[in-house]
């Protein structure tokens, strides 16, 4: 990098990470800015989990207030209730994130980032958002990509024992060490609406079970105008329709999109603790390898499912971004 | 969420975790979220500053002096066990955690105690401690839930008596050592300095001077051979320290300093580090703070020191020892967390890596295999522990066909990050859970009971507190309650050859060993053989259907990276070359994932799924894998090769 050394503090306490990714690596987290908005459990290992890394900020999004409902798998509120009382969510987990690493700044941004301009998430090396609508993902999604600087966009969603994960790094080139040498490496992403646009029948045989099923509620939830995460298995029957049709259209046989699996996401709707810790782990080491350069990241979903325990990368691109 | 049923059967648990850090700190958060509410820690550490990067209960405020400076400390020590618990109270307050801040091999901790618990989940980071735990597992019948991480890397097993192996039914890689000529007058990699530099000369200089030590084999022959070694290494009276420093430095590396020193600066060394002395830097500096690199402006432990400043280094960390460190010659042992140490080592380790071409490394690199660091990132731990959580609630609601081994991969296959495998049937011929029995090869005239009691029952079976029997007679016990002549006799029985022993050990001899706290006991056969080899079999002594991973050659002479108790991972040598690269040397961390019945000989040093998988899984599989046909055949990307290769023999 430019020459700046890391501080005696610095090397001290990232000591045991520098071992894994480098003393240049640890200098780039540091001067990295990351946006988060929907602070739900995995987003608040995640959140944890780069600010132990040592990233230069974490601005945190998400205005509701913190209730009851919040806190099951979200270990950075802690249940006082003078501790929560009246604040949003973002600011409650701002206080504690900033105890793990004194060295990171960590903040509170208000209001609706699909309404903020290109200009605002200008200032951020990733952005990562969670329980948000389909329409949401795509206009954040959209406004990263209109920045001449690359700005690595994230997504994640649990839902109860499974979990997805997307990156969209756009056009991310990288260097690695292979034995002896070092190779030069490029990696073209497709955008969220690029990738879910991709047509079924299109995609590898044996694709996850669970992006199809992840589809299928989320476009429930976007056709019904739901919140985010507020299907349930009261709307069983709808979803199984809709699984029909959305089946139809692209010629995939139902069975591809087993009863059992939407049965499950439906039932278990909330976050289960030990997933969050998975996902929100693996989403810290991809975000920790796009910005500090090292490593291969993935292309470009994640799912986890605690059934099976398989944690498996699916790449879902069109042709021209087809690995 | 978990359902109903998995819910009671968590409120219902009590568990207990046996180490509270890198993996403790995650596994606790998560259980404590996930609904436990009655749990147990095991931990004898205290926190240090290098802790924080990932153990994320603990703060800047926690951390003490460190254990080096445990001596003239005066902040206060603080046990992980204790914090992680306060913190966790924090986001639950009406969860139950008992912390234990002690040794796990204790006898308090013994069946009885680990009888209480349903489940019992290992966060160490020690060999020795996870096959304690392991035995004691198995005596109490708890499942156990074992796991280990390293950098990008990690595993969880779940073992249960009887189902499944037990951790020790596959080997687990010993500690890396190197034949003592390769210490003394053949180095060719960069640790065979720093072994020579902390086991032999720091040891020679600074630690119990009544150890033995080869430091006297000298690489270059010319030194007078008449001179004691003894004499050498002495200060002697009046010698002013500088000049004792040069007379060392003269003698171990085989060259005049002066030499060294004038190929780069005009300047005269000495002189100009006195004035620096003189200046502030001395003052009111404590004993324990003293470093060689401070008092030379070397800032950056990240850079590579060329000759003249490893020399004086070198110089500079000897005089601070004999200055202000005085009282402490005499009883040093080299701790990583001792800077003056760190200093010392590697400054000697790079002077003479530069004798024989080796490349020299920084103080950063140094420490890290000096100290066998593992490297470690939050990341990883936090898979691991919502890993071990998932298996944890399958063994309370005894879910018997779905447990599963899982490893977590820094680079994908097939696809798959997390990779789950089915957990095998015990080894038939494990000697732990299977009590199959063992043999010993050994000269019964010459090799004395104690060498067989440190060696092969402590070193190499993992006993703590033997009891030896060769049928009805008693040759040897540990205990608190021993009758006086009792010990006597055993004190005696140490000193004798096993062929003069009271009930005598002979070829055929059958012996019988337990260790009364975990519960274990074992048979080994005994066989007599003239004659050894001294640099292949230096203990005189051979043990085999013992299983463990084949020795590579430079695997011999005990002289290497000791693997102390409160150690992480043995061996943590980095592969020449790969300064930064991502996958390091683990051991028993991954390990190798093949068939359930290996022969010995297959196994090896793998730390990575084994590259000739796909048949060995395929056959000998006990049950159909839960997992698509595509994912048994497993493509290991290039770097798990080139690894895997670099460690067959």
């Amino acid at each position: 990098m430019d020459g700046e050394e890391l501080t005696e503090q610095e090397t001290a306490l990232y000591d045991r990470q520098i071992r894994v990714w480098g003393a240049d690596a640890q200098r780039r987290l540091s001067k990295s800015h990351i946006l988060v908005c929907g602070l739900k459990g995995t987003v608040a290992e995640f959140c944890k989990n780069i600010v132990l890394a040592g990233v230069g900020s974490v601005t945190l999004v998400d205005d509701r207030v913190v209730t009851d409902e919040s806190l099951p798998a979200n270990f950075l509120i802690l249940p006082h209730e003078n501790h929560y009382n009246g604040k949003t969510l973002a600011e409650v987990c701002c206080d504690s994130l900033k105890e793990f690493n004194p060295m990171v700044h960590v903040a509170v941004e208000t209001g609706d980032i699909s309404t903020f301009g290109v200009e605002f998430f200008e200032k951020f090396d990733a952005v990562i958002i969670s329980c948000c609508s389909l329409g949401k993902k795509k206009l954040i999604n959209q406004k990263c990509r209109k920045l001449s600087k690359r700005v690595a966009f994230y997504t994640v969603e649990c839902r109860g024992s499974c979990g997805e994960m997307f990156v969209d790094l756009q056009d991310y080139k990288y260097s690695k060490k292979k034995l002896e040498e070092t190779i030069e490496c490029q990696i073209e992403y497709p955008s969220f609406e690029e990738a879910i646009s991709v047509p079924w029948r299109a995609l590898p045989r044996r694709v996850s079970k669970l992006y199809f099923a992840m589809r299928v509620i989320e476009q429930f939830e976007d056709v019904e105008g739901r919140n985010p995460g507020e299907t349930s298995i009261a709307d069983r029957l709808g979803v199984l329709k809709l699984r029909k049709e959305l089946c139809e259209t692209n010629s995939l046989d139902e069975s591809q999109i087993p009863d059992a699996l939407l049965e499950r996401l439906l039932t278990d709707t909330r976050e289960f603790p030990p997933v969050c810790a998975i996902i929100g782990g693996i989403l810290g080491q991809e975000v920790i390898k796009a910005i500090s350069g090292k490593g291969d990241p993935l292309k470009n979903f994640f799912f986890f499912d605690a059934m099976d325990g398989k944690g498996l990368i699916e790449d879902i691109s069109g042709p021209s971004t087809r690995s | 969420m978990a359902s109903q049923e998995q819910l009671s059967a968590i409120k219902r648990a009590k568990v207990l975790m046996v180490g509270a850090g890198g993996i403790g700190c995650e596994l606790l958060k998560t259980l404590a979220l996930s609904g436990f509410q009655d749990i147990h820690i095991i931990d004898m550490d205290t926190i240090e500053v290098s802790n924080l990067n990932r153990q994320f209960l603990f703060r800047q405020s926690h951390v003490g002096q460190s254990k080096a400076k445990a001596s003239t400390f005066t902040g206060i020590l603080q046990a992980f066990s204790l914090v992680a618990r306060d913190a966790v109270l924090r986001f639950r307050p009406n969860i139950s955690i008992t912390p234990y801040h002690a040794n796990v091999k204790e006898s308090r901790f013994n069946v009885d105690f680990f009888k209480e618990f349903d489940v019992v989940l290992n966060g160490l980071d020690n060999l020795d401690a996870r096959r304690h735990v392991n035995r004691l597992c198995l005596a109490a019948d708890i499942p156990l839930v074992e796991s280990g991480t390293t950098g990008f890397l990690g595993q969880v097993t779940v073992h249960l008596k009887g189902k499944t192996e037990c951790y020790e039914c596959q080997p687990k890689p010993a500690p890396k050592t190197y034949p003592v000529c390769t210490i003394t007058s053949t180095p060719s990699k960069f640790v065979h300095c720093i072994v020579w530099a902390k086991d032999l000369l720091f040891a020679k200089l600074f630690g119990d001077k009544n150890q033995e030590n080869d430091l006297n084999v000298r690489s270059s022959d010319t030194a007078n051979s008449s001179e004691h070694s003894e004499d050498v290494f002495e200060c002697r009276k009046d010698e002013d320290i500088e000049r004792y420093g040069r007379r060392i430095y003269d003698h171990v590396f085989g060259h005049n300093i002066e030499v060294a020193l004038s190929n780069e600066e005009t300047k005269d060394v000495l002189p100009e580090k006195q004035t620096k002395e003189n200046g502030n830097k001395e003052k009111g500096c404590a004993a324990d703070d003293v470093s060689a690199m401070v008092s030379l402006s070397l800032k950056n432990p990240q850079d590579i020191w060329n000759l003249v400043e490893n020399s004086r280094v070198f110089l500079e960390a000897l005089r601070l020892f004999f200055l202000k460190r005085e009282k402490d010659i005499g009883n040093l042992t080299f701790d990583k967390d001792d800077q003056l140490a760190v200093e010392f080592v590697t400054a000697a380790a790079n002077i003479r890596a530069s004798s024989f071409g080796i490349p020299l490394h920084s103080l950063f690199e140094a420490k890290g295999i000096a100290g066998n660091i593992v490297h470690a990132v939050a990341t990883t731990n936090a898979i691991i522990a919502g890993l071990i959580v998932i298996e944890a609630i399958k063994v309370l609601q005894k879910d018997n066909n779905n447990y599963r081994m899982t490893y977590c991969l820094e680079h994908p296959s097939r696809k798959l990050l997390l990779m789950p495998v089915e957990p095998y049937e015990p080894n038939r011929s494990c000697y732990v859970c299977s009590e199959t029995p063992v043999s010993l090869e050994v000269n019964t005239q010459r090799s004395k009971l104690r060498d067989f009691v440190e060696k092969i029952i402590k070193a190499k079976l993992g006993m703590n507190f033997p009891l030896i029997m060769q049928g009805a007679s008693i040759l040897y016990e540990v205990g608190e309650d021993l009758e006086e002549d009792m010990v006597a006799i055993y004190a005696a029985n140490l000193e004798k050859a096993l062929s003069e022993l009271p009930s005598p050990v002979t070829c055929g001899s059958v012996l019988t060993v337990e260790d009364l706290q975990q519960e274990f006991s074992c048979s080994i056969n005994i066989k007599h053989r003239e004659e050894f080899d001294e640099e292949k079999e230096p203990d005189g002594m051979l043990l085999s259907g013992w299983v463990e991973a084949p020795v590579d050659k430079d695997n011999n002479k005990p002289i290497g990276n000791d693997e102390s108790t409160s150690n992480a991972l043995p061996s943590g040598e980095t592969l020449e070359g790969e300064k930064d690269d991502e996958i390091q040397e683990t051991s028993e961390v991954v390990e190798a994932f093949t068939g359930k019945k290996r022969k010995l000989s297959e196994v090896s040093e793998v730390t990575a799924p084994d590259p000739s998988g796909p048949s060995s899984i395929n056959q000998n599989k006990p049950k159909k894998l839960d997992i698509d046909d595509e994912a048994d055949e497993l493509i290991i990307s290039d770097d798990w090769e080139s690894l895997t290769k670099k460690k067959k023999l």
